[in-house]
């Protein structure tokens, strides 16, 4: 199968060689930047979704503007999670198929941490699909299944963290914890702007993001940027390098 | 087929979006609720009025088909 | 007066007892108890045939009511006013199984007509529910009551199970129900949707339930007291029904009279008589009369000079800026501030509101408010420009008629005690805004204080 899409993929990304462990390939870059950007832009559809419910606005910025640019934003993610998931599954040095990324915890490659981005990936198309036929399932419908919006955040993080090979090289974390301030941001301005209603309401949306703070804060050092993390988490020992170099362990 | 803006009073949570994008129908009192005119929308006014009946974030503008009122109490 | 339910004292008596025809509704009826089947049988006849025996619908007899009530020029008798006759038409030409709502929820504290027709003459409301459900060809007719119904629940039950053993008065499967709910609750939309197991609170229309409501099929409903005349008017015709009446408004019709009367209560009397004949029925006044409010809450209020002007009919009353509505009329006493009345009862009708639409929310409070300011002779009153700007936005801009009715009530209070008003706003309170609030205002336990919007 990954022999043939190659085959397939090998003119569009233009590479006239056969993808192989000859080096690192583009879908690889491809695959790591779009997931990096779509992190990023799901952070920015959630801090304008929280923008648009508070409804925050300036003159230069009115209130439809807001929420067509929460819903523009929230669209474009989806479609650099879409390349995301196309690329991963075309490059053929990892075995990720089409399924594993709708059907979570299945496959061979690191099956926790790429199962926690299939499980956002069903949770954000329940919502976009959901958003577009808005008109047919009604007010209540939609805003129950939008909740779901604010469960992918958190799951995407920890899966490209979990996931990814970049951890390492700085720019990752980085990114992460710029996402991780702004969603920490919008959340506390949402919950200190009286919402929920319900004071245990409030306290539990507080205690759950300190909660997902201290969880990262533990986890990090001991997990991605701890050693052999790549053998730790699940990659299949055929792509496991033989140098010793604990932390890497993966070799293209 | 003539069409006229109405909004859902219940729906409505005072958003506003619908007087940034249909000011020539809607402005907004000074609880920030909708005062419609109900009267058929024309031409461009009907595109507008589209997009601001999907713009609204509770679906509380609609556009209607102007129906007489008849049997009704 | 207590702020119960008023006990109904019945007087079956018309102003005039020369008047030929009266009582109608109230024919027959024993002070205490209720008409059993066969005694009412006695006194009205048999139930007519409205369809084919059995479940056959005889589409040339059911019309044959159905212009009758429409020939009769029958009005609901609400508070709506809307023709009977072309209601009864809308659910007849609506798609589906209709069904039939008997309104006798009677939330407005003020009015008691309606469980008094039930609680005594129970049979003439049920036999016009069995008719008009024949006439639409559906097989089932709830009868809706509401928190206040005492009395009238027992006896709407007895008379029920009465006509359940088959024959004749058993063509049609009556239920009771009870709904819970505030002032607001008796409104079709919201008692539906009471009917249903929700809250009792208006929906957004269309679609109306005419055509859709009840379990989605299409709805009657109707308010007991339009049933009751039904019955009669199945029975002796319409030519009969305009023997009383005015042309616009004719017929018998039930009023709930209360205060400073010797005799309050619920009375059938012809629609057109004077304000002054029913008052002169009730014994008289028994002290001072400041001012009257017809129509109930959603009325209109008149000061005492007007009195004797008012006639009881719609057209007669809403040409002089009063309200039948559901034929209530209330006296306010020499003894009672009416300024500090209409204070608490714009305030307690803006605690009604079912809080589901901002303008009905935000305008009954700042209405209020304003009220209050001016009772209060406070520093900073509204101005009347203030007044007229606060009562155009809350009226019509909410899914029921609550505001409005609210709007208009109000006004009409600052327009007939103008004076009172006026010496309020610049004096501040009188000794008799003290006194015991006259006007019925319930509270209810566990009503949100706050809510959304």
């Amino acid at each position: 199968m990954s022999a043939a899409l190659s085959a397939i993929a090998a003119p569009l990304t233009g590479v006239s060689a056969p993808l192989a462990a000859a080096g690192p390939s583009v879908l690889w870059y491809l695959t790591r930047a779009t997931g990096a950007v779509s992190l990023l832009l799901l952070t920015g559809s959630l801090v304008l979704g929280v923008a648009d419910v508070r409804r925050l606005s300036t003159a230069r910025w009115p209130r439809f503007m807001i929420d067509s640019l929460h819903r523009s934003v929230s669209l474009l993610a989806v479609v650099f999670l879409g390349v995301h998931i196309l690329t991963s599954v075309l490059d053929s040095f990892v075995s990720i198929s089409l399924v594993n990324a709708v059907v979570p915890f299945t496959g061979s490659y690191r099956p926790l941490w790429l199962g926690l981005g299939a499980v956002a990936f069903d949770l954000m198309l329940a919502v976009v699909f959901t958003s577009l036929l808005r008109g047919r399932i009604g007010y209540a419908g939609w805003r129950a299944v939008h909740w779901l919006a604010y469960a992918s955040w958190p799951l995407a993080l920890v899966h490209g963290l979990g996931t990814g090979s970049d951890v390492h090289s700085g720019w990752l974390l980085v990114l992460s914890v710029i996402c991780g301030l702004a969603v920490v941001a919008a959340v506390l301005s949402r919950v200190l702007s009286g919402w929920p209603a319900g004071a245990m309401g409030r306290r539990v949306g507080l205690a759950a993001t300190a909660a997902f703070a201290i969880f990262l804060l533990a986890w990090l050092p001991v997990g991605p940027l701890g050693s052999e993390w790549a053998r730790r988490s699940g990659t299949p020992s055929s792509l496991l390098g033989h140098t010793t170099n604990s932390s890497k362990g993966e070799t293209r | 087929m003539s069409r006229r803006v109405r909004v859902n009073p219940i729906a409505c949570e005072a958003h506003g979006i619908c007087a940034e994008l249909l000011p020539e129908r809607v402005t907004l009192d000074e609880w920030g609720y909708p005062i419609v005119d109900e009267r058929t929308l024309h031409g461009e006014e009907l595109e507008h009025a589209r997009r601001a009946a999907r713009a609204c974030p509770t679906l509380a503008l609609l556009l209607e088909r102007e129906r007489s009122r008849t049997a009704a109490s | 007066m207590s702020s119960s339910a008023p006990t109904a004292e019945l007087h079956a008596a018309a102003p005039d007892d020369t008047v030929a025809g009266l009582p109608r509704l109230l024919a027959g009826v024993h002070g205490e108890r209720a008409l059993t089947l066969s005694e009412h049988v006695s006194v009205h006849g048999e139930l007519p045939t409205v369809a084919g025996g059995g479940r056959s619908r005889s589409r040339a007899r059911s019309r044959r009511l159905i212009e009758e009530v429409e020939a009769s020029g029958l009005r609901g008798c609400g508070g709506g006013g809307f023709p009977a006759g072309t209601k009864l038409r809308s659910v007849a030409a609506a798609r589906g199984r209709p069904v039939v709502v008997v309104n006798a929820v009677e939330a407005e504290p003020p009015s008691s007509k309606d469980r008094t027709l039930l609680e005594l003459a129970p049979h003439l409301v049920l036999d016009g529910a069995v008719l008009a459900a024949e006439a639409l060809g559906a097989d089932e007719a709830v009868v809706a009551i509401g928190e206040h119904a005492g009395g009238s629940a027992a006896s709407a039950y007895a008379a029920i199970e009465e006509r359940s053993h088959g024959g004749e008065h058993g063509r049609v499967a009556l239920t009771l129900a009870s709904v819970a709910g505030g002032y607001v609750a008796g409104q079709e939309s919201a008692l539906i949707s009471g009917l249903e197991g929700r809250e009792a609170l208006p929906t957004f229309t269309p679609p109306l339930p005419f055509e859709r409501g009840l379990r989605r099929r299409p709805t009657l409903v109707n308010n007991a007291e339009t049933l009751a005349h039904l019955a009669l008017i199945a029975r002796h015709g319409a030519g009969w029904f305009r023997r009383l009446g005015t042309e616009a408004h004719p017929g018998s019709t039930l009023l709930t009279l209360s205060g400073p009367v010797a005799y309050p209560g619920v009375y059938e009397i012809e629609a057109g008589a004077s304000l002054t004949s029913l008052i002169d029925a009730a014994g008289g006044t028994t002290a001072g009369v400041r001012g009257v409010l017809t129509g109930g809450y959603a009325g209109s209020w008149a000061p005492a000079a007007a009195i004797d002007e008012l006639m009881l009919s719609r057209e007669q009353l809403a040409g002089a800026g009063a309200s039948f509505g559901a034929g209530i009329v209330v006296l306010l006493s020499a003894e009672t501030c009416p300024v500090a009345e209409t204070s608490r009862l714009a305030r307690w009708l803006a605690g009604e509101s079912a809080r589901q639409c901002g303008p009905c929310v935000h305008g009954l409070d700042a209405i209020s408010g304003a009220v209050e300011a001016v009772a209060a002779g406070a520093r900073e009153q509204p101005s009347a420009q203030r007044l007229r700007t606060l009562s155009s936005l809350a009226a019509g801009r909410g899914a029921c008629a609550h505001p409005d009715g609210a709007v208009r009530v109000i006004a009409s209070a600052l327009r007939a005690f103008a004076p009172e008003f006026e010496d309020h706003s610049r004096g501040g309170p009188c000794e008799r805004c003290r006194a015991a609030s006259e006007l019925p205002l319930p509270h209810r336990a566990g009503r949100r204080a706050t809510g959304r919007p």
